[in-house]
């Protein structure tokens, strides 16, 4: 009785994990054949049948991005960039949200609901008159219109984790300081920010992935070829006929290996910030 | 105003009172001009003929850009497209992502690569992803060979309506699996043992275990799952502009590809803003129903 139950339940382990198996193999499938073609030559890239072995390999498509088509510049604008923009918006959220966890103030409620408005209008709704806006400061083209635009459109979302993680951090240590003389500043720098770690490694993760890999916005305000970002030349090689897809991918592969790394040693926080919204409500 | 609300006691009461605004103000300023004035701007837009290069002399039109929507074949193209986008996107994302997610509940060694795996495709950039699938999907391409080695005659999915509609949505899928998948999986993670127990006590089965004990614990999760992806739908982009360019003639457009070609294509500002504003009317009516669904929640569990 016990052993056929163990037997049954050994089987349910192996089915599961074929399973599991199967579907891991096809989520990851499309990178392993990016990367096999980012070291293939052109004239490898789409041959029947497809060559999942690059053979003959090569690192042509590698040092082509990085020694001419001025990969480096474009790198260092994303990181710029993206740094930017997720310090400035993670500061700022932090800030507002502290307002929202620890003062009554007049209009606070109504103040929160316009924040989290922000929420729900897609991004892609405010291009037209944001486009406008930018144009009216003189910030085309420029750094400061990546960044100021990225800085505001992230800051719902940040305002709204950070917040309900403050509420969560108990009120007597806010008063244990106070007693001390320490006012709110010194309470918000020494205790909240301290405390809140995983929530800050959470909303700054997010923020700068959302800002490393920005397409839309990048793409209308940027013309000067000096100040793309990586989406945005990623984009430009692939050409209008014939794509040369081994640089395209050699391109992409240096692009997201920050993002995966990120991924890979935070990803505790990602499962934090994701569910943050969704289970707590 | 602020000064007399503050409370008497204190003598820095006034100042203490300054103090959120303090706090608030870089943000709310930044907040209010880049996001809620462009909101308010897109719907005063949305009502003229927008001169770009003078805007000025624009033209007050009343809701004819509305009108205009409506008798506009492509704009219909592109609303169905997008609908047709979520229709084929979001039902597979649940499924599979519950199905993933019920698979990897029980703890072992090798959950947390599985996890890894599914969610690469999350966080990995739009743009890649879309010229990566439509490499994929190319006539001389790895989904054609897989389909029919001997390549007699390969579809060209990127050059006609529904082949594209679904090489795109396979992407949505691919993309977002793995998002659905970790919300479900922290949602049946906090379903505390001892429910499951007691109904394996009472003799359930796994199926009746699923239906009695998890789903209804799931169920918030489950509404917040639908209603990000039922919006993400609405919100499919670059994968369009990237794979076919709403192309070929337009057959493929969705809301806002069709949005984008509208401003900065034709630089027609103010048609370009009644479509975004019809989209945002859309969103928001999904999102009220979001908030209707939570509320039901929380009395049936109160």
């Amino acid at each position: 009785m016990s052993s056929s139950r163990t037997v049954r339940k050994g089987a349910a382990a192996v089915v599961r994990h074929a399973f599991l198996i199967v579907a891991a193999a096809v989520m990851v499938t499309p990178f392993l054949y990016m990367i096999s073609t980012s070291f293939k030559s052109q004239a490898y890239v789409l041959t029947v049948p497809p060559q999942f072995i690059p053979n003959p390999a090569t690192l042509d498509n590698y040092v082509q991005v990085w020694n001419t088509q001025n990969f480096g510049r474009y790198f260092a604008n994303s990181l710029l960039v993206a740094v930017t923009s997720t310090f400035l918006s993670v500061l700022l959220s932090a800030m507002m949200a502290y307002a929202f966890a620890r003062f009554e103030f007049r209009g606070k409620k109504l103040l929160f609901r316009v924040v989290l408005l922000g929420l729900m209008v897609p991004t892609m709704m405010l291009i037209i008159p944001q486009f406008i806006l930018a144009k009216g400061f003189g910030m085309l083209d420029s750094y400061l219109g990546l960044i100021v635009f990225y800085v505001a459109g992230n800051l719902s979302l940040n305002t709204y984790l950070l917040r309900s993680f403050f509420v969560s951090i108990p009120n007597e240590l806010d008063q244990a300081m106070q007693v001390d003389g320490a006012g709110p500043w010194t309470r918000f720098v020494r205790l909240i920010l301290p405390l809140s770690t995983p929530a800050l490694a959470t909303t700054t993760i997010f923020t700068f992935l959302a800002t490393w890999d920005e397409f839309a916005w990048a793409a209308t305000i940027i013309r000067d070829t000096e100040l793309r970002t990586l989406p945005i030349a990623i984009r430009l090689f692939q050409g209008a006929n014939a794509t040369q897809w081994g640089l395209v991918f050699a391109a992409s592969l240096i692009a997201i290996i920050p993002v995966i790394a990120v991924f890979l040693i935070f990803q505790r926080y990602f499962v934090q910030g994701l569910t943050a919204g969704a289970i707590k409500g | 105003m602020t000064r007399r609300e503050a409370a008497p006691a204190a003598g820095g009461a006034s100042r203490q009172a300054l103090t959120p605004w303090l706090f608030l103000a870089p943000g709310l300023v930044l907040f209010l001009v880049a996001i809620i004035y462009p909101i308010l701007n897109a719907a005063q837009m949305s009502l003229y003929d927008w001169n770009v290069l003078s805007a000025a002399s624009s033209k007050f039109i009343g809701f004819d850009n509305y009108v205009r929507a409506f008798h506009d074949p492509i704009f219909w193209t592109a609303l169905a497209n997008s609908g047709a986008y979520m229709v084929l996107t979001v039902p597979p994302q649940i499924i599979l992502g519950l199905g993933l997610a019920l698979l990897l509940k029980a703890k072992s060694p090798a959950q947390p690569v599985y996890r890894v795996l599914f969610y690469l495709p999350v966080v990995t950039s739009w743009v890649v992803v879309s010229l990566l699938f439509k490499y994929l999907f190319a006539d001389q391409g790895l989904i054609n060979w897989l389909m029919d080695p001997s390549m007699a005659s390969p579809i060209s999915w990127l050059s006609s309506r529904w082949a594209a509609m679904i090489a795109i949505a396979a992407l949505g899928i691919w993309k977002g699996i793995g998002w659905s998948m970790m919300i479900f999986l922290a949602a049946l993670q906090g379903i505390p043992a001892a429910l499951e127990e007691a109904a394996t006590m009472d003799g359930a089965n796994r199926w009746q275990r699923f239906r009695v004990v998890s789903l209804p614990a799931i169920w918030p999760a489950m509404a917040f799952v639908l209603v990000m992806l039922v919006i993400g739908g609405f919100n499919v982009f670059i994968s369009v502009l990237l794979m076919t360019g709403g192309g070929p003639a337009q057959a493929t457009e969705v809301v806002l590809t069709y949005l984008y070609s509208v401003a900065f294509g034709d630089l027609d500002f103010g048609y370009g803003s009644a479509i975004a504003v019809l989209l945002t009317l859309v969103v928001f009516v999904l999102a009220m129903i979001q908030l209707r669904v939570y509320r039901t929640d929380e009395e049936v569990s109160e």
